[in-house]
């Protein structure tokens, strides 16, 4: 069953040839099999999927249910769901029960879609190999000794060990396509404020935006239908037509253009990453499509604008978790720069610290104009290129990423380092746009991914291109060994 | 040589919209701690501020209220420090780009009319409250203050004394209250008041300046001004220096502290907050709210003196704010004598006021009831003396209903003359020798002793007989 896809599941649950019961029943059973290798899953809610799932075989029963109902998906543990726990990776968050949904859960939850459970995570999302969790690391399902990326790695694992047909996810700098491409799945991470961030534990505001993973294009389109919604409860979500994003699925490539920028071919790409993406380039030119070389000039300039706006705001967005009101509070404070001291210092990992003195330190007086001015000019030269570049071109596709999966550890003594993971997929939440990755290819027989990106709300073209790549190619069928 | 005083103020005034700025949470005042707080204001994990349009109104309103640029785009930063009280870590306000640019506003002092210049006035939320008393070793939180919308006006340090300084802040809250846009309730802390104060040689650049934070009377403002001029003054002049601090001012005691000094100021790392886009105000908002501005103190106290003819200095108080000047206007409506409406307000109702140290709009007498007495007053049915003995008798709770109060009291005017004639008759008997003496008196003498029986009539007939009539009787019998 979890070999078929997302479209083939909804046909089977609406003919009733299976139940939502089933369908959850069997991927509960994989989860409890297959995910202690991985570790995908913090929290697994295998009673209420039940509850739920029997709820929607009732609705389906009646006939007139949600085109998504029945259907069992992974939620990151970043999207709050009421009564169950919410942890964002963290100590501090280890006992957090929210009183509420995200926007997005229930959004599903509406639809009559089924949680399994709450997916592993870089802490707070700050990290992209998944190492950085409170409960441990998430293992690549193509190889145990290998990182899933991050931050959203257990998603990721799940839905590449098919534990999961699909999950939801979130970028801040390229947090749904980086582990999307290093576990061999294809991700989506729409235009900043086309998706509500109500319910999504913030990590830096301006960047932040909710996504999802899966096995295609085509089921991704499928769910990215319920997950739109406008919600007035985000003061930044755009109130922008929704369309359906599975009815462009089909439209020809013929005449797209395609922008290949320099700057993603440079030095630090492997070359086996290189030689996928370059095929996957010229089999979009036998579609149809025209590929224009482009020039984002300021390219170098993303990682370290990134680094400069992303922890300043989350060292403001972290400021709440001070053990007052919830999350961890330390043992017998003995006043409250203690409560605060050790409260904080308990709660949260070394990566989360680095960043909030990072941020801390770029915001503070003297050293304001030199970095985070400076940083949000960068942000609007960046933007810029993007701007001109979709003056000539449709989509621009690249590598996500400058190599495959990584050993664990291999990039932990230097932050930098791990940093330069996210070369490729920075530029586009510094710039607002969408972006996707879909397998391409291996190298070192481990998964490539293909980044998509497109103009201000062009889910639906970026889906479609992507669509017609899959229909004349294969790497997203491709799945790990010992997943059976 | 003399001292000069440099003063400028910070005002918040907390905005009278129903829900929060950020939150649809109710901001009514005195509510159980904690009940009004939602996720958003108990910066729950993943939830975000969503803005609150009225207090953008509001704060428009302001501006338009003190002749101010309205800024057409501005927008909210994060005021980073860590207090229990502040829920996410950092306050929203604005920096940059507040919402109102500068302004002023004319006020009355000794010397004539002032001009004080406001610097800006930007959005904010409030905090909330922290309780350190009744937990032994700890402190409390209550946040339904947490969100609760603030406009804090920053005026130019264009006052140099604590005549003029309270002078601007009764302005400031007259015109707040004529706005609508603050209920005034200083004691709530509807109205807060920052005061910072230096002293300088004239000609001599600004001294040093120290701000006394949180005062929310006019009575401590006035004295938190003149005790931190006075210990300004006594410090330099024993060789000493001001520092650059924080303080605070005990209305109970008279005394005033030292809460923080500059250098343990926080570094508050503002920068432009991510969760909000900026405000755009189009020239539709903007009209609407001109459109919805109502009648200003100036305007109102011109209106009472050439609509009413009340005389400039009865206008200028019954429109200093908006309670005394909506119960003025419907006592004079109802009763149809803005003359006799405004000696009423202020002086028998004022005066009762003071006496049961309560406010006009505690005032169990309300605008229509004046209004009915003042009415029966001018049209003959009651005296004044029985207008105020129905006053009191309304104040007192013996009933609510004017006319019906008249009936079961026997108030009506005596207009009969063979009853008054009755009264004079057993006067004229029982005082023979007042009577003689006045008959003896020289002419010019006669009308003050007259007044001898005035008093005694109309204190036989309770405060009810025609004092026309009863004069006119008096006289006829006398002479």
């Amino acid at each position: 069953m979890h070999t078929h896809s997302i479209a083939s599941q909804l046909a089977q649950l609406r003919s009733r040839s299976i139940s939502s019961r089933e369908l959850t029943q069997h991927y509960l059973e994989r989860i409890k099999r297959l995910d202690p290798a991985y570790n995908s899953f913090v929290t697994v809610t295998a009673e209420e999927a039940l509850k739920q799932a029997d709820a929607a075989d009732s609705l389906l029963a009646a006939g007139n249910a949600h085109p998504l109902c029945g259907l069992p998906i992974a939620h990151k543990d970043i999207f709050c769901t009421e009564g169950v726990r919410t942890s964002c990776g963290s100590k501090m968050l280890d006992n957090f029960i929210p009183p509420y949904n995200a926007t997005i859960v229930e959004n599903y939850l509406q639809a009559g879609v089924v949680m399994l459970g709450k997916t592993n995570m870089d802490e707070f999302a700050m990290g992209s190999s998944n190492e950085t969790s409170y409960y441990g690391p998430v293992k690549n399902p193509w190889n145990v000794g290998c990182v899933p990326g991050g931050s959203s790695g257990g998603s990721a694992a799940a839905v590449a060990a098919r534990l999961a047909p699909a999950a939801t996810a979130s970028d801040t700098g390229g947090s749904i396509r980086q582990p999307a491409s290093l576990c061999g799945i294809s991700g989506i991470k729409p235009t900043y404020g086309r998706i509500s961030r109500w319910g999504m534990i913030a990590f830096a505001s301006s960047l932040d935006q909710a996504g999802l993973m899966a096995t295609s294009a085509e089921d991704l389109a499928l769910l990215l239908n319920t997950l739109t919604s406008f919600d007035a409860k985000d003061a930044t979500c755009i109130d922008h037509p929704i369309p359906d994003y599975t009815a462009s699925l089909s439209q020809p490539l013929k005449g797209l253009k395609i922008g290949v920028p320099v700057e993603y071919f440079g030095a630090g790409l492997h070359p086996q990453t290189e030689a996928a993406v370059k095929a996957a380039l010229a089999q979009f030119e036998t579609m149809g499509a025209t590929l224009v070389e482009i020039t984002l000039p300021h390219s170098a300039l993303s990682v370290p604008a990134y680094y400069v706006i992303a922890p300043a705001e989350c060292s403001a967005n972290l400021s709440r978790f001070d053990g007052v009101r919830y999350g961890h509070r330390c043992k017998d404070p003995q006043d409250l720069e203690d409560l605060y001291r050790r409260s904080r210092t308990e709660g949260f990992g070394d990566e989360v610290k680095r960043r909030i003195l990072v941020g801390s330190y770029a915001l503070s007086a003297g050293y304001y104009d030199a970095y985070f001015t400076k940083a949000q000019q960068a942000r609007r030269l960046i933007q810029q290129d993007f701007v001109a570049a979709f003056k000539q071109v449709d989509l621009i596709l690249g590598p996500t990423c400058p190599g495959p999966a990584f050993g664990f550890g291999a990039k932990g003594k230097d932050p930098v380092a791990m940093y330069l993971e996210d070369i490729y997929t920075i530029a586009t939440n510094l710039a607002g746009l969408p972006g996707m990755s879909i397998p391409c290819g291996l190298a070192d027989g481990l998964p490539v991914g293909l980044q998509i990106i497109g103009n201000y709300f062009a889910e639906g073209l970026m889906l479609n291109a992507a669509h017609q790549y899959q229909q004349a190619t294969s790497f997203h069928t491709l799945a790990p060994a010992n997943i059976a | 040589m003399p001292w000069e005083t440099v003063i400028g103020l910070e005002v918040h005034v907390q905005l009278a919209t129903k829900t929060k700025i950020f939150s649809g949470s109710s901001t009514a005042f005195g509510a159980e701690p904690n009940t009004q707080a939602c996720a958003i204001d108990l910066a729950m994990p993943g939830t975000l501020p969503t803005p609150n349009a009225e207090a953008f109104k509001m704060a428009a309103m302001f501006g338009l209220g003190i002749n101010a640029e309205i800024n057409r785009r501005s927008y909210f930063e994060r005021k980073n420090y860590f207090y229990p009280d502040l829920p996410k870590g950092y306050q929203t306000t604005q920096l940059a780009q507040p919402i109102v640019g500068a302004g002023f506003m004319e006020i009355e002092t000794s010397n004539g009319l002032k001009k004080v210049r406001i610097h800006h006035a930007h959005l904010e939320e409030d905090a909330g409250k922290s309780l350190h008393e009744d937990f032994h070793g700890m402190s409390g939180i209550d946040l339904n203050r947490a969100g609760t919308p603030l406009i804090e006006v920053v005026s130019e340090p264009d006052m140099s004394n604590a005549e003029e300084a309270v002078a601007f802040a009764k302005k400031l809250h007259g015109l707040v209250t004529a706005l609508g846009i603050c209920d005034g309730e200083m004691s709530q802390g509807s109205l807060r008041f920052d005061v910072n104060i230096s002293v300088r040689r004239p000609g001599e650049p600004l001294g040093t300046r120290t701000e006394t934070k949180n005062l929310n009377s006019f009575k401590f403002m006035e004295e938190a001004i003149e005790l931190e001029v006075e210990r300004q003054i006594a410090l330099i002049e024993s060789g000493g220096k001001v520092i650059q601090e924080t303080r605070l001012y005990n209305g109970d005691s008279k005394k005033a502290r030292s809460m923080r000094s500059k250098e343990d100021s926080n570094d508050y790392r503002y920068f432009p907050c991510p969760d909000l886009v900026p405000v755009e105000l189009d020239d539709a908002f903007l009209n609407a709210v001109r459109a919805a501005m109502p009648e200003l103190p100036e305007a109102k106290a011109a209106r009472y003196q050439n609509d009413y003819g009340l005389p400039a200095y009865d206008a200028g108080i019954l429109s200093s704010d908006r309670t005394t000047a909506d119960y003025f206007e419907t006592a004079a409506r109802v009763s149809g004598q803005p003359k006799l409406a405004a000696n009423w307000v202020m002086g028998e109702v004022s005066a009762q006021l003071n006496r049961h140290e309560i406010s006009l709009k505690d005032c169990p007498v309300s605008a229509e009831q004046l209004g009915q007495i003042i009415t029966r007053i001018s049209d003959g049915t009651i005296t004044s003396k029985s207008g105020k003995t129905l006053f009191d008798a309304i104040w007192a709770g013996e009933g609510a209903d004017a006319d019906a109060l008249i009936k079961s009291k026997g108030l009506q005017q005596m207009n009969d003359s063979s009853a008054l004639e009755k009264i004079i008759d057993e006067i004229i008997a029982a005082n023979a020798s007042q009577v003689d003496a006045y008959r003896a008196a020289p002419e010019d003498k006669k009308a003050k002793m007259l007044g001898f029986f005035t008093g005694q009539a109309m204190k036989a007939s309770k405060g009810q007989a025609n004092p026309q009539q009863l004069n006119a009787l008096l006289l006829a019998k006398l002479n």
